[in-house]
């Protein structure tokens, strides 16, 4: 471990650094940021009513769009002089998000990346390939500070600017052990290696891979892992906090640790923004503990995933999140319940020769209706009737187990689902006013 | 004596089973027998051709989802009882016909039987035994 007595800090007391912190920070921002100011005084609030973590509860949310009715330096709460960075989000959605990082933002986000890298079992003695972006994007400096940070061989082999010829005879020559990328380009640096005749076993040294800044799936996983010989793990963070590492799978890979000295996470109901329990799926909040240029108060993450705050088995007491489950705005509510289309697309991929090509229709005839495409492809058709209804059968039992409601399956003729080039429209909504 | 056999999974909607049969005319591949199952909003249609690979080859490339089973052509005679006899002789040995379709033969006075069985080399033994012959896949193209 990185810093062991905070990673195994008894909860107990790790609660109690938290209230400590999130005092000093409510009265940080309360103090220097006059948006926080303004909306404690909306919401009749003092710093001083936040007596315990439970009060976190009584602060209003931030929502990307405040960050964006602040752009680009509204929300800062240190003057630009203090400022030695800025990273910016790419606003393919509009206006993009400014980030300011003073010094000690730097190193003290270097120390979580660190301590994240290391949580994954690699050392000061590995050789670690980061071929993440580095630029605007937080992905490739993050990535190398904290791998500095630990003390590890970094090469920033910076995905985009390094061609993918270049990143695999780094890869082979000089040795890489850690490989730090997004799950895609890791697949298809494998795809590329393989067409060189590369053997991944033989020719290149990785053990481990760091994985994140996109969703993926366990089939992903298993995929790479069985195309690169490495062990794979899941990092999550947030340009608007301070990029990646606010939460890293550890070696028991049960979820990742959300780093509770430098964050409090909270589960909301993204419709009403009740605070759920731990266990319940639900919108990720974080408020930072340690943030100094731009602290944020409940940001919305817009990110679903489920808590667990029970202990894990690596001896760590910080609280987990699961995978990303979808995006808030991704959600759909059929019947009163809430669906995300990862969890379709995770049950499908769970079925041999299923799941590469499926559509989700949603059609309200009283009730609403659920309805799932899947194409049929060689490796499940049938000559046999009885078969394929045992499939569709198969998939409708499994998607109910997952989804609390009942969907509708529908075998249907590969090529039948629209083909579009990139994301594919996964979702067609039927329903009156939706369309 | 097996004689393979071509399935395709369809949805069941207008102008399905005349594009799978343009697909093999297009490519000058016969079809000897025929039958369509359905099941609500999909069904299969299995054909017995002269070509089996080339047919999968094709209708593979024009997007359907293919299989090649391996089923019995029975011959019987086209008479009243001569599926009876095939039926029970099966059914008493405890073959099971997971299904079946039947064509006549041209002006031969004979009808042959396509039917797939859970077990091929018992329902041989048996049939053989009756005395009913099974019809190689050339022969199948002889009549």
């Amino acid at each position: 471990m990185f810093e062991p007595d905070m990673e195994t800090m008894p909860l107990k007391e790790l609660r109690e650094l938290q209230l400590e912190r999130l005092r000093a920070t409510v009265r940080y921002c309360y103090e220097h940021v006059p948006f926080y100011r303004k909306r404690f005084r909306e919401a009749q609030l003092k710093p001083e009513d936040i007596r315990s973590l439970a009060d976190l509860a009584r602060i209003p949310f931030t929502v990307k769009d405040d960050l964006r009715d602040h752009y680009p330096y509204g929300i800062l709460a240190k003057p630009l002089k203090e400022v030695v960075r800025f990273h910016s989000s790419s606003g393919t959605t509009g206006i993009p998000t400014v980030v300011g990082y003073t010094k000690k933002d730097i190193s003290t986000w270097a120390r979580i990346m660190a301590r994240g890298i290391a949580t994954t079992g690699a050392t000061s003695e590995d050789i670690v390939q980061v071929a993440y972006g580095y630029g605007l994007f937080t992905g490739g400096l993050g990535f190398h500070y904290g791998c500095e940070e630990l003390g590890a061989a970094t090469i920033p082999a910076g995905g985009g600017i390094t061609p993918t010829k270049r990143q695999i005879q780094i890869m082979k020559d000089m040795h890489s052990t850690v490989l730090c990328c997004t799950p895609s380009y890791a697949l298809y640096l494998a795809e590329e290696a393989r067409k060189e005749g590369i053997d991944p076993e033989k020719d290149f040294s990785l053990r481990i891979g760091i994985f994140g800044a996109e969703p993926w799936s366990e089939a992903t996983r298993k995929k790479i892992e069985a195309a690169l010989n490495l062990r794979a793990h899941d990092v999550y963070g947030l340009s608007e906090i301070w990029g990646p590492g606010v939460g890293m799978e550890c070696e028991e890979r049960t979820g990742l640790h959300i780093w509770g000295d430098h964050f409090i996470m909270e589960v909301i109901d993204p419709e009403t923004g009740e605070v759920l329990e731990p266990g319940e799926k639900g919108e990720l909040v974080f408020t930072t503990l340690t943030r100094d240029a731009m602290p944020l108060l409940r940001y919305r993450s817009r990110d679903i995933s489920v808590v667990d705050e029970e202990p894990c088995e690596c001896g760590r007491t910080h609280p987990r999140m699961l995978r990303i489950l979808g995006r808030s705005d991704d959600m759909l509510i059929i019947r009163g319940v809430n669906v995300f289309p990862s969890q379709v697309e995770h049950v499908l991929m769970r079925i041999p020769g299923i799941g590469d090509h499926y559509q989700i229709i949603i059609d309200r005839d009283i009730l609403d209706v659920l309805r799932v495409k899947v194409e049929v492809t060689p490796e499940v058709f049938s000559d046999k009737l009885a078969e394929l209804e045992a499939l569709r059968r198969r998939v409708e039992e499994e998607l109910a187990a997952v989804l609390n409601v009942g969907a509708k399956v529908e075998l249907v003729e590969p090529g039948t689902i629209p083909r579009t080039p990139g994301k594919a429209q996964r979702v067609v909504d039927m329903r009156a006013g939706k369309i | 004596m097996v004689v393979e056999q071509v399935s395709v999974f369809v949805e069941n909607k207008p102008g399905r089973l005349s594009k799978v049969t343009e697909v093999l005319g297009e490519a000058g591949i016969n079809i000897r027998a025929l039958s369509i199952a359905e099941l609500g909003e999909f069904g299969v249609i299995r054909l017995v051709v002269d070509k089996p690979h080339e047919a999968r080859a094709v209708l593979t490339n024009s997007g359907f989802t293919v299989g090649i089973n391996r089923v019995l052509a029975i011959e019987m005679g086209d008479e009243p009882g001569s599926l009876a006899k095939i039926a029970s002789a099966l059914g008493n040995a405890g073959v099971n016909i997971d299904y079946a379709y039947a064509f006549i033969a041209g002006a031969k006075e004979k009808a042959v039987l396509i039917a797939r069985v859970d077990d091929i080399r018992k329902a041989e033994d048996v049939l053989s035994r009756e005395g009913i012959r099974l019809l190689a896949a050339e022969e199948l193209q002889g009549i």
